[in-house]
């Protein structure tokens, strides 16, 4: 285990990078059928249309959750913090049920119609981090924003939940959103992830060396001469901005945000510019993965990508913990 | 001079007004001749996206049983080649390959069967992706039975039947009779009776706006469930018993906790046993606002005659 944790951030970029390239080809190749189905003599455009678009997005979703995974975990120096922490799950939640029921009554104003769903989850995740960014008046005080997007996340929910019993008719809809759905992505929607990820990716590494500050204490970053406000609102406004955008797209896909920062620090220790990096690329990998699995374990049949997430990443997660003393846990939860 | 043009202007206007009333007559004439089949059919579906169908679809695909019924009612069964997971009337569509529901449709399957024609639910997942795929896309959802015959009518046209409107009139109007003469069979003293109809587990009632309503209505009964309280609320239990309804009807499955529900075996239904419990095959029929609204009917009536022999 420990000659895992010194390997190198290149080395582990390099891996992953591979496992990336093998994933987005294997799903190409998996389809309706399964496994089996490993023929390209296939409809060409069944591949151009469907698979790769969805395995695409997939990994893309990975590397934004994955990404404001490494950002929260970082800004709130807690093992524990994830993407949904300031209430966006619960906004999309909101926003996904609102767009139901607008949907399932007959007279729709236009602009709606082109907004769609996704355009109402990705209003409702942004509405709940600004929600919580007023309520808890500011950036200042960690504790303070966690509280706020915890109630945030509370009465959104109960919102949400509160249509779902008004319109039944909406139940299944909002609940297959919660689980997450990779099925659907297609062209438009990677595009447009990915204008988001390299956006946020660009601006996250920037502004890192606020994260390695932060980690040595509030006090110590101050004393670096880090603009730690303002930084802190830029990164809380990137990890809203992927956050929304991965939900908008694929519904709420659990454990990737949480688990990605952890399996790289399990085995590269390096700077929150590198970790961030990696993390989005582990994200992409699990996302990824799962999104195969999803399609080829029980086909025709699909299993709920979130389902699996939350197997991989939880399973393995337990494998490193296992290999890790209690004090290096320790460590990773201080570190981070 | 001025005078002088009104003059042709209305003699003008008179020649139009000829041209235009033989205009309907010419039009006749052209669809006694060709066959409606080669001209586009155009219709706003219940997106209020307005969708063109050019010629008929011969390679259906209906992701909502009711839709698929309406299908096959209107004589074009043949012409599905695909149908959702809980599509299961009539028997041809058992046959058919199931593509999922609608929160979990199975994309690739349905694109591999290369529709020409998707018909969908307006909350339906695939709707978007199927779009950009260039596959034309009708979202349609009869809300209640005057909403059916719209819906009937609207199919009939995008299948290029020959004489659509006729078709749909005479599915629509097959309907209406079938239902009237279920209305006629509920015994005499079943009419009037004040019911309460459990649509789900958690006291989701099927309200007298709803299509299920609708019909409870067309036999007689009561519902306690007023309109201003939506097609399918959630009602508090207290207010039930409050209502007393004489009748209850409701699912099997749901109906074996009924006499455990506090303060309900002072419902008048509960005590003098005149509850109807239907099995799920037969909930199934009740349940779809689809061409099989009589049957849900002739299964309620045959349940009233079995609490009020005479």
């Amino acid at each position: 285990m420990n000659a895992r944790k010194n390997q190198s951030a290149g080395g582990l970029a390099l891996q992953l990078f591979l496992l990336l390239l093998l994933l987005v080809g294997l799903g190409a190749l998996v389809g309706s059928e399964g496994f089996a189905g490993l023929q390209i003599q296939a409809d060409f455009s069944l591949i151009t249309d469907i698979r790769l678009p969805r395995t695409l997005g997939a990994c893309l979703a990975g590397a934004l959750l994955g990404l404001a995974g490494a950002l929260a975990q970082g800004l709130f120096r807690n093992p524990l913090a994830d993407p949904y922490l300031l209430g966006s799950a619960s906004g999309a939640s909101l926003g996904v049920a609102i767009g139901m029921v607008l949907l399932s009554q007959l007279n729709m104003s236009p602009w709606f119609m082109r907004m769609g769903i996704t355009g109402m989850a990705f209003m409702g995740a942004w509405l709940a981090v600004a929600l919580s960014l007023v309520l808890s008046w500011g950036v200042q005080h960690t504790l303070r924003l966690l509280l706020a997007g915890v109630v945030v996340g509370v009465v959104f929910g109960a919102m949400a939940s509160l249509l779902l019993i008004m319109f039944p008719q909406i139940q299944g809809s909002v609940q297959s959103f919660m689980l997450g759905s990779t099925a659907y992505v297609g062209w438009s929607a990677c595009g447009l992830m990915l204008a988001v990820l390299v956006v946020s990716w660009l601006v996250s590494v920037a502004a890192s060396p606020l994260l390695d500050g932060l980690a040595l204490g509030e006090s110590t970053a101050l004393s670096l001469g880090l603009p730690v406000k303002s930084l802190r609102w830029l990164m809380l406004a990137v990890l809203a901005l992927c956050t929304a955008a991965a939900v908008a797209q694929t519904g709420l896909i659990a454990f990737v945000g949480l688990a990605a920062p952890h399996l790289v620090r399990g085995r590269v220790k390096a700077v929150h510019g590198k970790t961030l990096s990696l993390s989005c690329l582990m994200g992409a990998v699990l996302l990824g993965g799962a999104d195969l699995l999803a399609r080829g374990l029980m086909a025709p049949l699909e299993l709920p990508v979130g389902v699996l997430t939350a197997i991989l990443g939880g399973g393995y997660m337990l494998f490193l913990m296992r290999g890790m003393s209690t004090k290096s846990v320790g460590q990773a939860g201080g570190r981070s | 001079m001025r005078c002088a043009l009104r003059l042709a202007c209305k003699w003008m206007g008179g020649v139009w007004v000829f041209w235009a009333s033989l205009l309907p007559l010419t039009l006749m004439a052209q669809n006694a001749l060709t066959p409606q089949a080669s001209s586009p059919f155009s219709l706003t579906d219940d997106r209020g996206r307005v969708v063109v169908i050019d010629k008929a679809p011969q390679r259906i695909i209906t992701l909502l049983p009711s839709l698929g019924e309406i299908v096959c009612e209107l004589q074009a069964c043949e012409r599905l080649v695909g149908v959702d997971r809980y599509s299961n009337w009539p028997e041809r569509v058992k046959t058919l390959p199931q593509l999922g529901g609608i929160d979990d449709t199975h994309l690739e399957a349905l694109v591999k069967l290369k529709p020409d024609l998707v018909l969908l639910a307006r909350s339906s997942r695939v709707t978007q992706r199927l779009e950009s795929m260039g596959i034309t896309v009708v979202a349609l959802e009869p809300q209640n039975q005057e909403d059916m015959r719209r819906v009937i009518q609207l199919i009939a046209g995008a299948l290029h039947l020959p004489q659509p409107q006729d078709r749909a009139l005479t599915l629509w109007q097959s309907i209406q009779q079938k239902l009237d003469a279920a209305a006629l069979r509920v015994p005499a003293k079943a009419k009037g009776m004040r019911i309460y109809f459990e649509a789900g587990s958690g006291y989701f009632a099927a309200g007298e706006a709803s299509y299920i309503g609708e019909t409870l209505k067309r036999l007689g009964l009561v519902n306690v469930v007023t309109p201003s309280m939506g097609a399918f609320p959630q009602v508090n239990p207290e207010s039930v018993v409050k209502a007393n309804p004489q009748i209850i009807f409701m699912g099997q499955r749901t109906a074996t906790d009924l006499k455990n529900r506090p303060g309900w075996q002072r419902i008048e239904a509960i005590s003098q046993q005149r509850i109807c419990a239907f099995t799920p095959a037969q909930s199934d029929i009740i349940v779809r606002s689809g061409p099989r609204i009589p049957e849900a009917a002739d299964l309620m009536v045959a349940c009233l005659k079995r609490m009020f022999p005479e």
